[in-house]
């Protein structure tokens, strides 16, 4: 018999609000309604979270793995681009 | 304390055992496709109604038990009492069929749960109105869960809809017996506890139809047959599921784990 798999999705949660939506796993299912109810129950079991989002995977557009070093490697001794080189006043506190 | 007990109050205890019973079973039923569920998905997704379905029944049984006053615990009520002590509505006991048949006894089942829940909110006993608010957003989500599938298969392939509908036809019957009038009832309104089951039959009907008409499946005509587990009179199916879920508590009495 032919069996289609449903397609993939990929989960996001967000476990508190104010923080932000994380990226947790991705179920099957055959459309929007289905992944966000199937996301529900294997994801939000323990209470992990207040926000559920997701996107199919086909959507999501990633960078190529191979491509790693044109990618990344170009910031690695731009170190200015952080924001270390400030006296912070003390009643600043932690940032 | 008197130690005499009232008619009522063996009433007000059935009452509740009632609810409580048809969730535990209904509970073990999904607990059955544990492990067995047609994807991942919905095999989580099953067992959480079944957790859900046993901590409604746990929470009720330690009501009960207090009501009753004579030390019986959650454990004594669910592993320990004979098959004719159960007030489970039948329905729930039927053995699960395949995935379509599951589902639409758990629509059936959650839809009319829903109204329960609903109309104890308004119980002027503290415990049971509880333990009610806190089922009624389960049951919500059986209700929501179910009646997608119910869609999905109903209206989805030939195969799917002549189960579905095949499925509906197989249960409707055992669905009037949750609407049967019973001396219980009246109990239970005298004293404020719950409403008559009876008075429950319009609102579980409406909510019910317009699912089942997107799902393209017919409501069969009433016939005469009522089942009676509410009474304690159950189908053959039932002596089985108690043995496998008595199990462990009868070959070893007490044990703890």
């Amino acid at each position: 018999m032919d069996r289609k798999e449903w397609p993939l999705w990929e989960v996001f949660i967000r476990s508190r609000n104010g923080l932000d939506h994380k990226h947790c796993g991705s179920v099957h299912a055959a459309d929007p309604s289905m992944a966000l109810k199937n996301a529900r129950d294997v994801f939000t079991r323990r209470m992990e979270g207040v926000s559920v989002w997701v996107v199919r995977a086909d959507d999501i557009v990633a960078s190529d793995p191979d491509a790693k070093p044109e990618m990344f490697d170009p910031a690695e001794d731009k170190i200015y681009r952080h924001p270390t080189f400030y006296t912070l006043p003390d009643e600043v506190g932690h940032m | 304390m008197s130690a005499t007990v009232s008619s009522d109050s063996v009433a007000h205890v059935e009452y509740v055992l009632r609810i409580a019973d048809s969730s535990l079973i209904l509970g073990h039923r999904l607990s059955e496709w544990c492990g067995h569920g047609p994807v991942l998905e919905e095999d989580i997704a099953l067992t959480n109604v079944a957790l859900d379905l046993i901590g409604q029944a746990r929470s009720l049984y330690t009501h009960a038990g207090a009501l009753e006053g004579n030390g019986c615990d959650e454990d004594q009520f669910a592993f320990t009492r004979t098959e004719s002590e159960f007030r489970n509505v039948t329905i729930v006991e039927l053995p699960n069929g395949d995935y379509g048949f599951t589902i639409m006894r758990n629509f059936l089942f959650a839809a009319f749960q829903r109204e329960l829940w609903g109309a104890l909110q308004a119980s002027a006993e503290v415990p049971l109105f509880e333990i009610a608010r806190k089922s009624l957003t389960e049951t919500r989500y059986h209700v929501q869960h179910a009646s997608d599938w119910v869609i999905r298969l109903g209206d989805g392939t030939d195969e799917s809809h002549a189960r579905m509908q095949r499925a509906l036809d197989t249960l409707w019957p055992y669905t009037a017996e949750f609407f049967s009038p019973s001396a219980i009832d009246d109990a239970a309104i005298g004293h404020a506890i719950g409403p008559a089951w009876s008075t429950l039959e319009s609102g579980w009907l409406s909510a019910i139809r317009p699912v089942l008409d997107i799902a393209t499946l017919l409501i069969p005509a009433r016939t005469s047959f009522l089942s009676r587990g509410k009474e304690g009179r159950h189908s053959e199916h039932f002596e089985p599921l108690l043995r496998e879920m008595q199990y462990l508590q009868r070959t070893h009495p007490n044990c703890i784990w």
